[in-house]
């Protein structure tokens, strides 16, 4: 598998989690709420990340390549390890699982109470609902930062910002027309599992990326990461196993929850 | 303003640092190690993260599962 490959899927990947969580928001507000303040808070929410992408990859770019090795490198082995310890406690039964059901279920209750308590508050310019426009703008550009980020650091030290931003595009509009589509929450995409690769991937290349911008050098050179990436994979999934056994039999696992959008 | 500034504060170290505050440290850690022995002492210096990281992940879960579970 090529370097190029494996960009894509990591990116890809990575980004269609951050989509199903802020299709899950909009769906919620559209709903409860106003389609029409819903969408337009996707649309604010796309042109206020165009601005910044458009003011951060040309920045990225011209970034020297060890220093930006280093930085991303860095930030991807924080992120990447923070989202392997969530993905081995849920495996393991240490952590209730991600359920994007109950996540919409929760927006849903809070935009319909909102509707309730503030029905003196709600138009805002032209936008008939200012809660709806809200809530979507703020899902959209908080994903969103996090799709463009994945997109620029992995694209940027890559040398392939167009392969990279194409996953991106494809991540989110496949998801984002399914979403429209059957206009309920994205339950059966296994986002668990997605999230465990995403975890094992962000940490591999923040592994290669942070030690090389360090200045040192990998045996084998690219090839370093083919075996990087399953190494790390099969650590987790050991790490799975003994924490399962660890786990007493009596206890019964945590219910799936709504509590974190992460 | 300043609870605008505390807010993105929060916000800003949920989004770098995460839950465990050990797994950033671990990192930079193990970052300025393979610096020094790359630069100063010019020594094969690729083994530093992964080391690193086959201590830290198994520590920062340890600490996770000896809080009570959380949602």
């Amino acid at each position: 598998m090529g370097a190029g490959v494996i960009l894509f899927i990591s990116v890809f990947l990575a980004c269609t989690v951050e989509a199903v969580e802020a299709t899950t928001i909009v769906l919620a507000a559209g709903t409860a709420r106003d389609w029409r303040s819903a969408g337009s808070g996707v649309v604010a929410g796309i042109a206020v990340l165009a601005v910044i992408t458009a003011a951060l990859g040309p920045a990225v770019t011209k970034l020297p390549l060890p220093a930006l090795r280093l930085f991303v490198g860095a930030l991807l082995l924080v992120f990447g390890l923070q989202w392997l310890r969530k993905a081995i406690l849920r495996a393991s039964g240490h952590k209730g699982l991600h359920d994007e059901d109950a996540i919409y279920r929760k927006q849903l209750a809070a935009a319909q109470s909102a509707s309730a308590r503030s029905a003196s508050a709600r138009r805002l310019g032209l936008v008939p609902d200012a809660y709806a426009f809200t809530l979507s703008f703020k899902g959209v550009l908080l994903e969103g930062l996090e799709v463009v980020f994945i997109a620029l650091t992995f694209g940027g030290n890559a040398h392939d910002i167009p392969l990279a931003a194409l996953a991106a595009v494809l991540a989110v509009a496949l998801v984002g027309l399914v979403g429209l589509a059957v206009r309920a929450p994205l339950a059966r995409v296994p986002e668990n599992t997605m999230k465990f690769v995403v975890g094992v991937m962000l940490t591999a290349f923040g592994t290669f990326w942070g030690t090389e911008g360090a200045g040192a050098r990998w045996p084998g050179s690219d090839a370093a990461l083919l075996v990087i990436a399953p190494a790390i994979a099969c650590f987790a999934l050991l790490l799975v196993a003994l924490l399962r056994r660890g786990r007493s039999a009596s206890e019964p696992p945590p219910a799936r929850v709504p509590a974190e959008v992460s | 303003m300043a609870s605008k500034i505390k807010a993105f504060g929060a916000f800003a170290y949920d989004f770098v640092i995460g839950d465990d505050w050990l797994v950033a440290a671990g990192v930079v850690i193990a970052l300025a190690i393979t610096y020094a022995l790359a630069h100063a002492a010019r020594l094969s210096a690729w083994w530093p993260v992964p080391f690193v990281i086959a201590i830290l992940l198994p520590l920062s879960l340890w600490r996770a599962i000896r809080k009570p579970p959380s949602p």
